[in-house]
């Protein structure tokens, strides 16, 4: 919550800044990043229910990539494994073992294993295209994809508590034990807002949140070293040098980002099905 | 930012980011929904039955290591109990061969001595019959002797053998009788 609350700060400076900034009209002045930024034009199938543009391009290429290393990597698999082979058992085991056995235990884990590996490592590949250059998007920076994923994560736990505990499940999430029975109207509204509605909602913002903010910091130091080194002129150009350190900076701190918010969803789901699935609360 | 939000606006365009669009909603469900199946079904079941496959092969190594130390137990088990009947059994043949020992010893004993007393007997048999033979014979030549001595001593002669023969008999039974009445005193 604490670097969502940042982030969105940073959005907000962001904002400021563009504002302060000289407008962007056209040639040498300074482009600002902008929300257009996120609804490229349309490039493919246009008006249907399936028209593209280039983050849905980038967000297909990103799971193919990842359908395929994974394909590959254990389309035959040894007893002995290879060098790629290892790595791809690393990948899968680190979803494994750190967050489904961890967290929900071997049987559980077991059954929702393909569900919290999908989600790792789609989102990771997708918040990865942020940094790779040609593509320098996310393609989770877009809402449909977080949301969806975090329909799907609500939509897991749910099914998860109901087919644990049929009938039991809402009542034991909404009247928590040991809080007085006069409490109730006080607690189970808030229990409610905290499951069933923001659960969905942090988890959605949280992710695409980081990635919008992670993009437009990279645009701001990238078109800012662009406008100092080519329209300013003398020592205001030496600008440029700061603006661009950040900006290899800030796509290092990227990766890091990537890596971190595709953790933080995949484990967020893993806690939200455990917390379903714990017995009586 | 907001200039191009208003920009956009004016062009009756203007995409709110919280809200998703259709195409957005589509290319968001169906990439993950065929990530998902392909883990689902493809990805993690292989993994599974790899990983399956390799614990079975080390719990198979294990169990054959088990097998071969088992068998080399139980063969070390018989070599000793081999060791051990070769041994009683050597020490059988080497008491038998003892026991054969002695009897072929004794046996040897009682043949050396059953021949020692039968050379001693025959020896003393032999003994007696010319012991016998020099007496006949010394007692003939003794007798003539005597008489020869006699018939000079008495000037008579005692050709007439027979008796001769009683004199002579007769000394020699006084002989005798005081030999054995020397010897019985």
């Amino acid at each position: 919550m604490i670097t969502h609350a940042l982030n969105l700060e940073t959005a907000l400076l962001l904002n400021a800044l563009s504002l302060v900034v000289p407008s962007a009209t056209d040639d040498g002045e300074f482009h600002g990043p902008s929300i257009l930024e996120f609804f490229p034009d349309v490039v493919l199938f246009a008006g249907t229910p399936f028209e593209m543009n280039r983050i849905m391009i980038i967000r297909v290429i990103a799971l193919g990539i990842l359908a395929l290393l994974f394909w590959l990597g254990t389309r035959n698999m040894k007893m002995v494994p290879g060098k790629f082979q290892s790595l791809i058992e690393m990948a899968l085991d680190f979803v494994r073992v750190n967050i489904a056995e961890d967290l929900l235990g071997k049987k559980d884990g077991q059954r929702f294993l393909p569900l919290l590996t999908a989600i790792f490592w789609g989102v990771l590949f997708m918040n990865l295209t942020g940094i790779i250059p040609g593509m320098n998007i996310a393609g989770t920076s877009v809402i449909g994809m977080p949301l969806t994923l975090a329909v799907i994560a609500y939509i897991a736990f749910i099914y998860a508590g109901v087919k644990k505990h049929p009938g039991a499940f809402f009542k034991n999430s909404l009247t928590p034990p040991g809080v007085p029975p006069a409490l109730y109207i006080l607690v189970t509204p808030i229990e409610f807002v905290s499951t069933f509605i923001l659960r969905p909602i942090t988890l959605t913002l949280r992710l695409m949140m980081n990635m919008v903010v992670g993009h437009l910091l990279l645009v701001l130091f990238f078109a800012a070293t662009h406008f100092f080194f080519f329209t300013m002129e003398g020592w205001w150009s030496l600008f440029g040098l700061g603006s661009l350190a950040f900006g290899i900076v800030f796509t290092l701190f990227e990766v890091l980002i990537a890596l971190l918010q595709a953790y933080i969803f995949a484990l967020l789901t893993a806690v939200y099905i455990q917390l379903a699935l714990a017995e009586e609360h | 930012m907001l200039q191009a939000i208003v920009l956009a606006a004016e062009e009756g365009t203007a995409p709110n980011p919280l809200f998703p669009a259709i195409y957005d909603i589509v290319w968001s469900l169906v990439p993950f929904a065929l990530i998902l199946l392909l883990f689902w079904k493809l990805v993690l079941p292989r993994m599974q039955k790899t990983l399956e496959a390799r614990s079975e092969a080390i719990e198979g190594g294990i169990q054959l290591a088990e097998t071969a130390q088992a068998e080399a137990a139980a063969a070390l088990d018989e070599y000793n109990a081999q060791l051990a009947e070769a041994r009683a059994e050597a020490a059988k043949i080497r008491d038998q061969a003892r026991a054969d020992g002695t009897k072929i010893l004794n046996e040897l004993k009682e043949q050396a001595a059953a021949e020692a007393a039968r050379i001693t007997a025959s020896a003393q048999a032999q003994i007696e019959a010319e012991r016998q033979a020099a007496l006949v014979s010394l007692r003939s030549e003794v007798g003539s002797l005597a008489i020869d001595l006699a018939s000079g001593v008495i000037g008579e002669s005692l050709s007439d053998d027979k008796r001769a023969s009683a004199i002579v008999d007769r000394f020699l039974a006084e002989l005798e009788a005081e030999e054995t009445a020397k010897a019985n005193k």
